[in-house]
């Protein structure tokens, strides 16, 4: 693996010391206290976290930061489930590294070869692979997308990162939400880490979002149309609407309304959509749910 | 899972509020829990079905107040689309703690949002109180109004009150008129969306309630989770409601269970007929989309 973390870094020379040109003489007036030695003892890091990483395609960096929107959840995580071994800015490892979950960021740009090399090699070192956020999922905003935009001209070609590589998990919205990707982190590590009773609850609550991913790849607020009303089973509970993040869909008579000039192809609508799909076996235990997920980020 | 879900009790109960029991469709159980949660401050506000400029068509609406409460009192036989507002609630109205009120379906989107956030950014911590209303099938707002207007030949803007009992859709008008039609013929103008739906008295809300099971007047109250039992005991205490045990009244718990089994067996074989609805080349069966296996 070429370049993976270095394992020794040229050390800066020291600077030669300067011959002093006078004695320091101490002021009267400055009160000397003694000088704590404070010894950084590192605790003893949690055994068995799961690494995490984020690679950083064709997206707006939104991704990335409504995983930090998680605030002191984000810390937690880190202390506790989780080490973050690469993302942009956050970490600094120059090169994709082996980890357990790749949060893919953005679509892949076939006109850059580089971020087609990264896909592949983040398909290849992790064993979980995750469409972070919209864009990776389906495409989002960049399906709009014909070239021709400073400063690269040439960038005309991008797709949903499944074209490319296989997607295990994805997570739609735009930007997606925090409390969803501290949920599937917590759940990777329960799959990973956990009992059996406790990978039992994360397959059951990752299924559906694995689900969504072998579903494919174009979302649109048409899919409550084609998936939803055509197919007989809305309800009209107004979810969709309150769930899209451009206010693209009204709810006229009990039913929701696109309005396709607004929609970006986030996916938000029909993953959120209760008539999507509904796991009644997670659902109906959505208190206990809910509460070790609170127990466990306390 | 039983069809009446999981339940830490279940009771017949009245509103004590005179001014809630005037306006509400029996026993004023949503509006008096609602008022009782804004005062104790355990919900900020509550979104419920509010009036809109058409006569019966409900409108989410997000009330502070218990004045504003007493204008969406009493039930529309059309949904009104609640979860619209869930996360603006959270936001323009700047709500920390949230009450909804809902259809079963909806108590499942509430569950659904907060388990599964999607799109529903900063929402799943903030829903205070979910309060689930029985239901068995709903209409459009058009269907509404061909019952009202068409079957009952009444104008919907002259309706007091509708109800639903006894096997009859019942109209009663401001003047007085009374209009009923039999609830068999409504079946043509239910929603398709609820040929699907496989909870009858709201399993995932936190409390839920509804006229079945109790006498008129009066509705069934099922406590249901943690946070449900905390405010109904807070609720019991302050002298909100009058009870009567379920044994203690007709027809009771068993006339609920008879219409959440049928509900409830009626709408799996629907489910399960969707399988089967068409028809491959090699002569198996094409399904339609089920929302219960697959996205």
């Amino acid at each position: 693996m070429p370049g993976r973390t270095p394992e020794s870094r040229p050390e800066a020379t020291p600077a030669a010391s300067q011959p002093q040109t006078k004695p320091a003489v101490k002021p009267s007036d400055v009160i000397v206290k003694e000088k704590v030695e404070v010894v950084q003892k590192e605790e003893k890091p949690v055994a068995d976290k799961i690494t995490i990483g984020e690679l950083h395609l064709s997206g707006c960096t939104g991704c990335l930061v409504t995983l930090a929107d998680n605030y002191e959840g984000l810390f937690k995580l880190l202390d506790d489930y989780a080490d973050l071994v690469y993302a942009l800015t956050l970490v600094d490892v120059r090169h994709v590294p082996e980890m357990d979950v790749c949060l893919v960021e953005g679509s892949c740009c076939l006109d850059d070869k580089l971020s087609v090399e990264e896909l592949k090699e983040a398909r290849e070192k992790s064993k979980v692979l995750v469409a972070y956020g919209a864009c990776a999922a389906y495409g989002n905003i960049t399906r709009f997308c014909r070239g021709g935009q400073w400063n690269q001209p040439g960038h005309e070609a991008f797709v949903p990162i499944s074209e490319v590589v296989d997607v295990d998990l994805y997570i739609p919205s735009c930007p997606p939400c925090p409390q969803q990707v501290r949920n599937v982190a917590v759940m990777a590590y329960l799959l990973l880490k956990g009992n059996d009773e406790q990978k039992n609850l994360a397959t059951a609550y990752l299924t559906p979002l694995m689900q969504l991913a072998q579903r494919g790849n174009e979302a649109c607020g048409c899919d409550l149309m084609y998936d939803v009303i055509n197919q007989g089973l809305c309800m009209g509970c107004g979810t969709c609407a309150g769930t899209c993040p451009v206010r693209a869909i009204t709810m006229e008579y009990g039913k929701p309304n696109v309005n396709r000039d607004l929609c970006i192809k986030c996916g938000a609508c029909y993953s959120q959509c209760p008539r999507s799909w509904f796991n009644f076996d997670v659902m109906n235990n959505y208190e206990g749910i809910m509460d070790a997920i609170k127990g466990a980020m306390e | 899972m039983d069809v009446l879900g999981n339940y830490k009790s279940v009771i017949s109960a009245r509103s004590t509020d005179k001014d809630i029991t005037k306006k509400s469709q029996d026993g004023g159980i949503i509006t008096t829990l609602f008022a009782y949660a804004l005062e104790e401050g355990i919900i900020d506000g509550a979104i419920v079905a509010g009036p809109s400029e058409e006569p019966w068509k409900p409108e989410p609406v997000v009330v502070t107040t218990k004045a504003e409460l007493l204008a969406a009192a009493g039930t529309r036989y059309t949904i009104s689309p609640n979860l619209n507002l869930i996360k603006e609630a959270t936001r323009s109205y700047g709500l920390d703690r949230v009450g909804i009120v809902g259809t079963p379906c909806q108590m499942q989107a509430v569950r659904k949002a907060q388990l599964y956030p999607i799109g529903m950014r900063d929402v799943d911590d903030k829903i205070a109180l979910a309060l689930g209303i029985f239901c068995m099938e709903n209409l459009s707002y058009q269907a509404l109004e061909a019952i009202v207007e068409d079957h009952c030949n009444q104008k919907m803007e002259s309706v007091k009150k509708m109800d639903i009992g006894k096997g009859k859709f019942t109209v009663y008008t401001e003047r007085g008129a009374v209009s009923q039609m039999p609830l068999k013929l409504i079946h043509k103008y239910v929603q398709p969306g609820c040929n699907v739906c496989l909870d009858y008295v709201a399993n995932l809300a936190d409390i839920s309630s509804g006229s079945v099971g109790s006498p008129d007047g009066w509705s069934t109250v099922f406590v249901r989770s943690m946070k449900g039992n905390a405010v109904w005991e807070g609720a019991m205490a302050a002298d909100l409601f009058e009870t009567k045990a379920m044994d203690q009244v007709k027809p009771g718990l068993d006339l609920v269970t008879k219409l959440a089994t049928e509900k409830i067996t009626k709408n799996q074989k629907n489910v399960d007929a969707r399988k089967t609805f068409g028809l491959k080349a090699d002569g198996t069966a094409k399904g339609l989309r089920n929302p219960y296996e697959t996205p």
